[in-house]
Formats: structure tokens, sequence, C-alpha cells
């Protein structure tokens, strides 16, 4: 798998962004200017560092890529072991070009020395996580997020910030305190297998036979740190404060890539290592997934907040992911992965709009914004185009990951899905009352002096309308280069448990 | 022990360059006493100089013979009352690391308190032996003497600002429980010989395996045992024994109770180990359940307890509650049959949250200001506007202390967390991560307090040399640890390996006196 470049460039995607935060700190407070161009110059460079892998990954393979292997902490069996398949390629390069928009776009307002120090030091942490493919490796970054996460919602949030912020550390923390025991003693139960001790993801997928009851609790122990990030029905509390309390770069970064780490480490590490368990375990999460899609619509109904609203109708949205995750059809699951891309893009964009408006009218209540798109009728387009891409309308990106997930899943979970389709049309009536409420009618005297799309603003979303056309339109590219690597997966979930893919699938193929 | 004397009367022959730390030591406390109490006052800052160079060179003698002990293997010294092995000298560096960093946070401390003297230091170092004789003793009457030695210093340490009074508080609260905890210990250790027939904790073993006479006798060893568990549990403060902790660690000055956070917990875990694991491995059934309860108790308390605190010094002193409670699943998981990390993992959780648990109480002083009084979580507030180094460091060591991964904290939790689970002691394991997860409400708590409060005060703190020193060194090394551990590991991995034999070689060593 070794390629013929020698340059680490994945280790180069997670050490840029530290270099870059160190960098940020060590400048003096007094050169505003410079402190934004090095952010700026430093997730650019990543970015453009995880497009290029993205241009040069080898799209029929399904095997990791760019892997880079060094030991780490050998007495511990612990390796620096970085690599990239069709199942976290988007994942990586969404984080690529999400960064340096958020930085270029959004304005910190107060301290913008740290606040540009913990956005690139965030970044490496979710670089690293999707990257990972070791467990105390991914473990690492995937905790190490929720501290620059903390300060930039505790630092740069709302009124009720610190009391968000603390929340989501504390639950996010909650769920890793299972996933660590359970990564070690994964490791120490493996050794038997293995012969040594090492936490390498694909060794211990490849070799590691768990005693059936064994299986299940070390799945669980995974299993309750990704469901209180996705987040699933029982543990989405912490969500809505940190999305409506974070400033409005943190909720785009939240929602954008940091929610996804949840649900890929559902088939990174849940499906991966423990097929038996996560078979066994589908019906538990296919209900809490659909109890999250029709919960999450009716919440978002009912919000009088609008960043609420979104907030909210990213735990229906995270809903139809998981539904997919755990159909294990091949359509499902790589429409699981579609979606996670796609609700990137939306969300985000959703939450920069909703930035926006709070920007110009310092409030985020529904019933005091009205008559918008009579002043503002560039950026009601915008938000138009943005919100039927959340919608998952024909055409746009939304629509493709959406529909593959029912279509896949249909096939193994017939009631499940019927039940999380309503979704799809509570996110049409949530959504488009939201935007009947704000941007029709007559604007009254508050809203009538509300500030037409800015050339910067403009730039910014036109990336994220681009993305949001561009795979509505001709999503191929993206489907080809996942599907290889869930196939892939699916296959080793086949053939470690009971588990029988349809019959229809297989002669499509 | 007859057997011991018959041919020789004299006494035990010595070998001097085994117990060389400890020499360096006592040398160290003759001259700062001596020459002190002589010599007028030395130049500004030479005590605490002179403590350092006294402590470092203690941690170099310890490790010329790091080489040795690991060529040769263990070695029991003094008649075999004390024993030379990985364990003991590693305790001994990190004792004697521990006093060079509190030495310089005393320093300024002292001369802005004004009680400037040789006195405080020379009790740091009289501690100091007897923590080192409490991690290398393997005989409970040395043991017991090292504990006292340990403890009437810490006593007089924690008293020692005179014109405060929440110190004498402090000093006279420790010194009452604390007698207490020791004849509770000194009772035990009497039980123990009187069903063992030894005070030697190598005789002590082979006495209770399988075929000699004294294996049978339970009742009395069991008290004995208990009773010991209790004065130790004392000291290391855990619950239920842990009631002392937060006034004592309020009152003291706040270099002091950097000191017992590290110094004195080093010790008391080091012996704590010592007892069980070499005197009772055939009774590890008896008293892993004791350490089990134990060490739940002490984390949820600990953890929960802190959440409501305001004052940071009793916040950090709840919070070393809950780390002697991880340090407890540590020692439950080396009560394990074929356990081979939990030896090690003490010992490197111990060293880690030495460094961790000063470099706070130096920020902590730094803060405190005139008085030794400023330590509310009010008090905090806007640090990270007035200092941003110095909050940042503090930062550093909370988010380590709350075991966020590439800080030595994370290193420490995930070893003692691997020991639990490589002997299967999963439940211990997650209650322990959860207590981390409440616990980390704490060091939040603080961190909004120095990051997102506005100050009340915006005058600019001075950082003195020493602390500022002490803190700087400290961050350093809590982050080199957590993002590459390696070679620390690796040396402590030798730890668990030869101690485990210096368990194992007790046998021959009862029958032929070693030296």
């Amino acid at each position: 798998m070794h390629e013929h470049i020698s340059f680490p460039i994945l280790s180069a995607i997670v050490f840029l962004p530290i270099i870059g935060a160190l960098l940020v700190t060590l400048l003096s407070d007094r050169r505003p200017e410079w402190v934004k161009l090095c952010a700026i110059l430093f997730s650019v460079g990543t970015g453009a560092l995880s497009l290029w892998v993205l241009a040069s990954f080898k799209s029929s393979s399904a095997d990791f890529q760019f892997v880079s292997q060094h030991d780490w902490i050998k007495a511990w069996g612990i390796s620096w072991h970085l690599g990239v398949d069709g199942i976290s390629l988007f994942l990586v390069a969404l984080t690529g070009v999400l960064f340096p928009l958020v930085i270029l776009g959004i304005d910190p307002h107060h301290d913008q020395k740290r606040y540009f120090a913990w956005l690139l030091l965030l970044e490496a942490g979710v670089m690293g996580s999707f990257l990972s493919l070791d467990l105390v490796l991914f473990f690492l970054f995937f905790e190490i997020v929720l501290v620059p996460m903390y300060f930039l919602i505790g630092g740069w949030g709302y009124d009720n910030r610190v009391y968000a912020a603390t929340k989501f550390f504390l639950f996010t923390m909650f769920g890793s305190a299972f996933m660590l025991v359970g990564i070690v003693a994964t490791a120490a139960l493996a050794r038997h297998d293995v012969g040594y001790l090492t936490f390498d993801l694909v060794t211990l997928a490849e070799h590691a036979s768990f005693a059936t009851n064994t299986g299940r609790w070390l799945f669980f122990s995974f299993a309750i740190a990704f469901a209180v990030k996705v987040p699933l029905f029982p543990f989405h509390t912490w969500l809505p404060d940190a999305h409506t309390q974070a400033p409005t770069g943190g909720s785009v970064i939240l929602a954008g890539v940091m929610l996804k780490l949840g649900t890929y480490g559902f088939l990174r590490f849940g499906l991966y290592l423990f097929p038996e368990a996560a078979v066994w375990a589908r019906p538990l999460f296919l209900t809490l997934a659909t109890i999250g899609i029709v919960y999450g619509a009716i919440a978002a109904t009912m919000q009088t907040d609008l960043k609420r609203l979104v907030a909210y109708s990213s735990v229906a949205h995270l809903g139809f992911i998981v539904l997919g995750i755990f159909a294990m059809t091949s359509q499902a699951i790589t429409g699981g992965v579609a979606q996670m891309i796609n609700h990137g893009v939306s969300t985000g964009a959703l939450f920069l709009l909703v930035g926006m408006i709070y920007e110009r009218r310092h409030t985020r209540e529904i019933a005091q914004l009205r008559g918008i798109q009579k002043v503002a009728p560039i950026f009601a387009a915008a938000f138009t185009v943005v919100m039927l891409s959340s919608i998952g309308v024909p055409g746009l990106n939304g629509f493709v990951g959406e529909f593959l997930v029912l279509i896949g899943s249909f096939q193994t979970a017939r009631w499940w899905t019927i039940i999380a389709t309503t979704g799809v049309i509570l996110a049409a009536l949530y959504l488009l009352w939201a935007y009947q409420r704000v941007f029709h009618g007559e604007p009254d005297e508050d809203n009538s002096t509300f500030a037409e799309l800015k050339l910067r603003e403009g730039m910014v979303l036109m990336v994220f309308i681009g993305i949001i056309g561009f795979t509505g339109l001709y999503p191929k590219p993206m489907l080809d280069r996942i599907e290889p690597s869930v196939d892939k997966l699916i296959e080793h979930v086949v053939s470690h448990s009971e588990f029988m893919p349809p019959a229809e699938m297989e002669l499509e193929k | 022990m007859n057997a011991l004397f018959a041919e020789n009367l004299v006494g035990p022959s010595i070998s001097w360059l085994g117990i060389s730390p400890l020499l360096v030591l006592l040398g160290g406390v003759c001259v700062l006493l001596l020459l002190g109490s002589i010599a007028p006052r030395w130049p500004k800052g030479s005590y605490c100089v002179f403590t350092v160079v006294v402590s470092l060179a203690t941690a170099v003698a310890a490790m010329l013979q790091w080489h040795d002990v690991t060529k040769n293997g263990p070695k029991m010294l003094i008649a075999d009352a004390v024993a030379l092995d990985h364990f003991a000298l590693l305790a001994t560096i990190t004792i004697a690391v521990s006093i060079a960093l509190v030495s310089l946070i005393t320093d300024d401390y002292l001369r802005r308190e004004d009680y400037d003297g040789p006195e405080v230091y020379a009790l740091y170092l009289t501690a100091a032996i007897g923590g080192v004789v409490m991690a290398s003793s393997n005989d409970l009457i040395v043991l017991f003497l090292g504990l006292e030695t340990l403890s009437l210093s810490l006593y007089l340490l924690a008293a020692s600002h005179r014109k405060r009074a929440e110190s004498q508080e402090a000093g006279l609260k420790y010194f009452v429980l604390g007698g207490f905890s020791s004849a509770f210990f000194l009772y035990g250790i009497a039980l123990t010989y009187g069903s063992t027939g030894s005070t030697n904790l190598s005789k002590i073993a082979s006495a209770l395996s399988g075929d000699s006479p004294f294996s049978q006798i339970d009742a009395m060893l069991l008290v004995g045992i208990g009773l010991m568990l209790v004065g130790l549990a004392f000291k290391v403060s855990a619950v239920p024994f842990h009631v002392w902790t937060p006034d004592v660690y309020e009152g003291a000055p706040s270099p002091v109770t950097a000191f017992m956070a590290s110094a004195g917990k080093i010790a008391s875990f080091a012996a704590l180990l010592r007892v069980l694991v070499v005197a009772f491995p055939t009774r590890i059934d008896d008293w892993r359940p004791a350490i089990w309860v134990l060490a739940v108790l002490t984390l949820l308390a600990g953890s929960i307890l802190a959440v409501v605190q305001t004052n940071v010094k009793r916040m950090l002193a709840f919070s070393s509650i809950s780390h002697a409670g991880f340090l407890l699943v540590g020692v439950e998981a080396a009560g394990h049959v074929g356990d081979k990390d939990a030896l090690a993992a003490v010992l490197t959780y111990l060293l880690l949250y030495a460094v961790l648990v000063i470099g706070s109480f130096a920020v902590v002083t730094v803060v405190a200001g005139k008085g030794d009084s400023q330590t509310t979580l009010d008090d905090f507030r806007g640090l990270g506007k007035r200092r941003p180094a110095m909050a940042l460091a503090l930062t550093v060591f909370l988010l380590a202390q709350a075991g966020m991964p590439a800080t030595s904290g994370f290193i420490a939790k995930f070893g003692v967390i691997k020991a639990a689970a490589e002997v299967q002691s999963y439940s211990i394991a997650i209650i322990a991560m959860l207590a981390a997860v409440i616990a980390a409400f704490l060091y939040l708590r603080i961190m909004v307090s120095v990051w997102l409060a506005d100050s009340t005060d915006d005058t600019k703190l001075a950082i003195p040399t020493g602390a500022g020193i002490a803190i700087t060194l400290a961050a350093i090394f809590t982050i080199v640890v957590g993002v590459y551990p390696g070679w620390l590991l690796d040396a402590t991995r030798m730890v668990s390996h030869l101690a485990t034999i210096a368990v194992q070689a007790v046998d021959p060593a009862s029958q032929t006196p070693a030296g």
C-alpha cells in the first residue's frame, strides 16, 4: 500500500495546523493582521494538502492509502498509524475545506489570536481522528478536540456559553470514559490471538476474535462514546445547548465535522472491530436512530430560536446516517457516508447564515424576524438553496445521501425506514415554515435595515453552494470512491457474523 | 532473628553505597541545621539552592545504583531491613525531584511571608529521609520509623507559617489525627508480628506461605493487616480516612501543601505497596477486596465532594483524594495473580502526578499573594488576562489532571487503567474513568475562572524566579511526557520487572542473610 511518494502527507495534515497554532500563539497581539494571515496560511495549506489527497486518491482501491506507520509508545504497542480510505477521504477533505472558510469568513470579534490558535488546534484534532488507524491514537485525537471546542464555546459564545461548554465537555468525556476502558480491554484480550500487545486497528480487526459476550460488552463501551458524540437520541441533550451558545465558527465546525466523529467511529471502530456485536445490536441502534429522526424533526418544528432549530435538525439528519450505517447494506452505508459530507456542508452553511442574521439583527428569535426577502433578496436566495439542500430536494446534495440511505435501509430494516421517511416530510415542514416566518411578509422597522450579503460573505457561501450543486448533480465521483471501502467493510461484517446482505443487492452487482 | 545474630553479635553489615541517597539527605540536613544556626543569615536564595543541590545529589546517588541493580539484581541491605531495588530507587528519585521543585517555590514564598530561614528546607529533607526509608523498607519497624520521620516533619511543616492561624490549625489537626493513624498502624504491626513471628516483610511472606504453621492463624493476622491498612489509608488520604486532607491542604503553606501532595503521597503509596505485595502475596484475596472498596469510595467521594468547593486549594485537595483513588485502582490490580504492570503503573502515576501537583500549587502560591490567603476561585478570575503564560501552564496542569491525552496525566491514567484491564478489573476501571469525568468538572471550573471570567483586579502579578522555573519545568515535562512517553515507560517498566523478582527472591533471602 505504500505509495510511490515518500512524503508523509497525512502526518503533515495533522502537524501543519499544530505548528500554525503554536506560531499564532507566539505572534504579537499588536499585529492582528499577521495573526490572521498566519492562521489563514496554515489552514489553507492544510486544506490544499487534503484536497491533494482527494485528487490523488486511487478511486478503485478499498484499502488504506497514504499509510504512515511508526512506533510511538513501543512499551504499550501504540503506533502512529495514519491512513485514509473511501470512508474517511471526504471527511478529511471536508475538514480541510471548512476550516479555512471559517477562518476567512467569520470574525471572532475579540481575542482573535487565541481564537485562531484554538481553531487550528481543533483542526489538527479532527484531522487526526479521521486519519488514525490506532485505537489509542484515535482516542487521543477524539478526546483532545474537546479542549479547543470547550474554549471556543466558552470564550466566544453567547450568554449561556460556560454552561453549554461545560455540558458539552462532560457529556463527551462521559462517553469516552467507557471507550478508554474498552480500548484497553480490547487490546489486552486480543493479545492472546494476536500474540503481542497492540492497539493497531487493522491488526486487531483482522486477527482478534472475541467471545460473543465479550465482544458485545466491548462494542458497547465504544458505542456509548460514539452515541454521545453523534448524538443519538437519549444522549443528545448537550447538542442544542452547545450549538446555540457556540460562536458561529464553532457551530459550523461542530455540525460540519465534529458530529461525524461519532458516526465515523461507528463505522471504523464499531462495525469493523466488533462485527458480530454490531449486527446483534442492530435493532437497538436502528430504533434509536429512527426515534432521533422523528424526535429531532418534531423538536425542530417547535423551536422559536432559529439556531436551535438548525441544531435539532442536526439530530434528525444524524439519525439518518446512523440508520444507514446499521442497515448494513452497501447503498445505505455509502449513503450514510455521503450524508455525513452533505450534512456537514448544508448544516455548516445554515449555521453560517444564521450567524449572519445574528450579526445583523442581534437576535435569533424567529418571531422577531420578518420580511428579510424584501430587503436582502440575494441573502434570501442563498438561504433558500442551502435550506433546500438540507431538506433533501432532488438535484441538491442532501437528496443523494438521504435517498441512498432510505433505499438501502428499506431492504434490511423496512419498518424503521418507513417511520424514518416521515422525517423527510417533517424536515420540509420545519425548514419551510421557518423560512416563511423569517423571510416572507412585510419587513417591520427593525428588519427593514437588514443588510444585504457582503462580498466576503458571498464568496464563502459560494464555495458551500458550489459543493451543494456539484454533489447534487454529479455525485458519481464521490460515490465511486466511497463504495469500494464500504463494500469491503460489509464483506468483513458478513464474514465475521451471521448477517446476510439482502439478495437483491447481490443480483444488482 | 536468632539465627541471624548467632555468629556475629556486632550488628549487621552495612552497604554504605546502597544507602548513599539517605546519607546525602542526612548530610544535607546536618549542614543546613548546623551552619544555618551558627552562621549568620545566608545570602538571598542560597538555602533554596543548597536544598536543590542536595536533592539532585540524592537523585544522582540513586541513579548511580540503577545500573548496578539492573545488572546484579535487587539486594537487601542492613540485615534485610532495607530493600535496594528499582522500585525503591525510582521512588527515591521521584521524592528527590519533588523536593527540588518544591524548594524552588518555597524560596520566594518564605521571603514574601517574612520567615525566610533554613528550618523549612531542613524539614523538607528530613521528611524526604522518612519518605525514602518508607519506600525502601523491608521491615515493618523500619517502615514505621520512616513513617514517623516523614509525618513529624510534615506536622511541623504544616504549622510552619507562625503568623497564620490557619497554618497552626492545620498543623494541630494533622498532628492529632496523624497520631491516631500511627497508633493504628503500630498496633497492626504488633498483631502481625504476633501471628507471623516476624516484622520482616520477606519473612512474613514466607511464614504465611503454604506449608508454614503460621499460615493457619487467621483472625489476628487479618486484624493486623486491617489496622495497618487503616494507618496507611490515612496517609494516602483514602476515603473514609480522608477528613484531614482538605483542612490541612487548605491551611498549610501552599508550597508545603505541594510537598505533602507529592513526596508525601509517593512515600505512603510505596509503603502501602511494599507491605501488601511483599508481605502478603498469599493473602491477596483478603486485602484486595478491602482495597477495592477503598478505591471506589475514594474515587467517588473525592470527585463528588470536589465539585462543591470554592477554594482552589481545597479543590486541589479533593482532587488529590480522587487521584489517590486512581492509585488505589493500581494497588488493587497489584493484588491479582499474574499482574505485571501495576507496580510500574502506580509508580509512574505518582511521579507524573507529583510534577503536576507541584506545578499547580506553584501557580496557587503565586496567585495567593502576601498572607497566602487569596486562593478562592474569585481570586483566579481573569488570570488569563493578567498572566497568560502562567494561566496556560495552569491549564496544562489541570487538563493533565483531568487525564487529557497529549499530557502526562493521560499516560498516568492509561497505565493504571491498563494494569486494571490486564487483570480484568473492568468495573473498577470504569468507575475510575467516570470519577475522572466528575473530577474534570472541578478542573473546568478553575479554568472558567482563569480564562472565561472577567478580572476584578488588573494588577500585574509578579512571578518570582524560583516559582517561574518550577512552573516552566513542570509544564514542559507534562507536555513532553504526554507526547513522547517512551523513554519514561521504558525506565519504569524495569521497576515492575525487577520488583517482582525482589518479591519472589524473598524465600532464599530469609534463609541466608544478604549483605
